[in-house]
């Protein structure tokens, strides 16, 4: 079993040795880097690439541990008692299933995707680490072990919000997705629209590595806006003349609306405009 | 196999430890890479660092512990004269920018610079014109590795010519970066200390549904909400020669004020004496005596300095020293008075460590402080916020 990245998903060698040593030894693998670099994408890839189900957790500030293992409703055993209905005596009609789980469970080896696992409270990752160590858990309430038939493939996020604890850390497999070079970057716009003119990507790869380079932005546009900004000018066909023309005072990029998300760099790019155009006289 | 590579990590502070060890040699009974000297870089990068802070001290440990056993790619890592460098520095560098690098640092830093300009550089004439030497034929000659020397690694045509760990493309991911307001919040996060104070106007389900359970009718509990209990005094130094770090100040405060809600704030200049304000446009008028503040905010505050603590020393040292009035208690009076009412205290100095030992006063307000002086980057600040939720004996 060997990731190679897909057809829509370029992989660089050191993102393929890190998914396929997690494969591997199935042991999690954490992943960070700059939002829009594709962290999340990945673990749809690999669910792809392997033809497996992907189990999804998406974590909140309020998502605590025991949630992705199960929950016991009492709230409503408490109402079935007062109404007599028979369910009340089987505790396990009562216990909710989490991802973990469903994931430990699955017919199917599937890969379980921990998202944004920064998101939540500083204690999260060390309520999970003995579960995902160890894959298995224990059910209070009906007694029973749960335990992964096969080890499924974990893929967990961050964007960085929180410091995780060293334990954690120690369990898993790291990767840094580093912001693409020109040429990463000119694969990836190959693998989402294969019958773009060249010229017309080079340069809009220009303005956006120009915009990019911007002093003082405070969002700089990442891969997902470029491919987003792509699609616009598709979309509006563009002509290729808009993006050439070097006329200095136009610094603000066509559509500038896909790669600009902040109205403070919306401002700065249109006082750099200003500015290119009292100089120009 | 492989110890010397794991005792180097540790000495570089990568907390590398067995468990890793071990699974890097599980990795690789397993096959998981092909045999190739940039997939065993890959996969032990990814079994040892977990951040990527450290990912650029991980590449430079990498190269000493390898280099060598790897011959057949020849590196094009050329050292360059300083004077040369110089030369080009100016050439690319206006007088203002040169002069702004000046009086923030040390010629490492203009050599940082540099180094990006040159590479904005060569990635704008992709494939164009090289101007530092060409493939290999530098008058310079080639001598690999080295952390110290101002390096320019000249492409020349060749893909492979740099070995991929010395490249040190994380070199910017490093933990000393300047904050923005996120990463300060994030950092601050680290003092958080919830309590249920107050009023009780949250339902506590968990207490209601054993009550109810337990009586056999509805029993409702209440509890107070959760709170950040964690109460701060933040003093600032303002005017002077803090003028060049209002920006970082103001993120700190920003960050502050959100994250906190027991915050009070005061200004001083230099060093505190007996009085403070909190308005700096009627910081004369307006003054608040810091006895009062001593006797007002109980011994549970945390106290955080912010300041360059950079004057002349006589300012702490002699009553009378201030440079704007006439004080008749000495500076390092006042330090005593505030670090022994607030046990927990800190001093965030915006100016790099490395210029500490330079400024005499800086000495001096870090032995008042007993050494709690932390430098305003990200790893100063969470380790003053570790400082300061360590349990005070």
């Amino acid at each position: 079993m060997r990731f190679d990245g897909t057809e829509d998903y370029v992989a660089t060698d050191d993102l393929k040795v890190a998914v396929n040593a997690a494969m591997t030894l199935r042991r999690p693998l954490l992943v960070k880097g700059e939002p829009g670099t594709g962290k999340t994408v990945l673990a749809y890839e690999i669910a792809k690439a392997m033809g497996t189900p992907l189990i999804e957790w998406n974590v909140k500030s309020t998502t605590k541990a025991h949630q992705g293992l199960y929950e016991y409703d009492a709230v409503a055993r408490l109402r079935d008692g007062q109404l007599g209905d028979e369910r009340v005596h089987d505790i396990s009609n009562y216990i909710r299933k989490g991802k973990l789980w469903e994931a430990f469970t699955a017919p199917e080896l599937p890969v379980l995707l921990i998202d944004e696992i920064d998101k939540a409270d500083i204690e999260f990752p060390n309520d999970l680490l003995q579960e995902l160590d160890r894959m298995e858990f224990h059910v209070y309430e009906t007694k029973e072990t749960i335990k992964a038939v096969e080890r499924p493939i974990v893929i967990i996020t961050s964007n960085n919000e929180k410091e995780l604890p060293d334990a954690f850390l120690r369990r898993c497999f790291f990767h840094y997705i580093k912001f693409p070079d020109r040429e990463t970057m000119q694969e990836i716009i190959n693998v989402h629209f294969p019958d773009i003119q060249g010229i017309l990507v080079k340069k809009a790869m220009d303005i956006f590595y120009d915009v990019r380079d911007v002093p003082g932005l405070k969002k700089k546009p990442s891969t997902s806006e470029l491919l987003d900004w792509l699609k616009l000018i598709l979309n509006e066909d563009m002509p290729l003349e808009v993006l050439q023309s070097k006329d200095s005072s136009k610094a603000i990029p066509p559509l500038h609306g896909a790669l600009l998300k902040n109205e403070q760099d919306v401002m700065l790019f249109e006082r750099l405009a200003f500015m290119a155009k009292r100089e120009a006289r | 196999m492989f110890f010397n590579f794991m005792d180097e990590l540790r000495a570089a502070g990568i907390s590398a430890s067995l468990k890793e060890h071990l699974v890097l040699l599980e990795a690789l009974e397993k096959d998981v890479i092909r045999r190739s000297p940039e997939e065993f870089y890959y996969l032990s990068r990814a079994t040892f660092v977990k951040d990527e802070g450290l990912l650029d001290r991980f590449d430079q440990v990498f190269s000493k512990v390898f280099k060598g056993i790897e011959t057949s790619y020849g590196t094009q890592e050329e050292d360059i004269p300083l004077d040369w460098l110089k030369a080009v520095a100016e050439k690319y560098l206006s007088e203002e920018e040169m002069e702004k690098i000046n009086s923030l640092g040390s010629w490492d830093e203009i050599m940082q610079t540099l180094k990006e300009r040159l590479e904005e550089q060569q990635k704008r004439h992709e494939g164009g014109s090289k101007w530092i030497g060409t493939g290999g034929t530098s008058p310079y000659g080639n001598s690999g590795y080295n952390p110290e020397g101002v390096r320019i690694g000249g492409e020349g045509g060749q893909k492979k010519a740099i070995k991929v760990w010395d490249k040190r493309e994380f070199q910017n991911l490093d933990n000393s970066k300047l904050l923005g307001t996120r990463n300060i919040k994030v950092a601050l996060r680290r003092l958080r200390k919830f309590a249920r104070e107050g009023a009780a106007d949250e339902l506590d389900i968990n207490r209601t549904i054993d009550g109810t359970a337990k009586q056999g009718w509805l029993d409702i509990h209440m509890r107070p909400e959760r709170h950040n209990a964690v109460k701060l005094l933040l003093f600032l130094d303002v005017g002077g020669s803090m003028d060049p770090f209002i920006k970082l100040c103001e993120e700190l405060f920003s960050a502050a004020t959100t994250e906190f809600k027991n915050l009070e704030f005061f200004y001083f200049h230099n060093c505190p004496y007996e009085g403070l304000w909190k308005d700096n446009r009627r910081r004369f008028s307006e003054r608040t005596n810091t006895w009062d503040v001593l006797h007002k905010y109980g011994h549970d505050y945390k106290l955080i300095f912010v300041g360059d603590a950079s004057m002349s020393p006589y300012e702490i040292t002699h009553p009378g020293g201030s440079v704007e009035h006439f004080n008749e208690e000495a500076g390092v009076t006042w330090m005593h008075r505030l670090t022994n009412t607030y046990p927990a205290a800190a001093w965030l100095n915006p100016v790099p460590e490395k210029q500490w030992g330079y400024s005499q006063s800086v000495k001096i307000i870090r032995e008042l402080m007993n050494d709690r002086m932390y430098p305003l980057t990200v790893d100063g600040l969470s380790d003053a916020m570790k400082e300061l939720t360590r349990k005070q004996g």
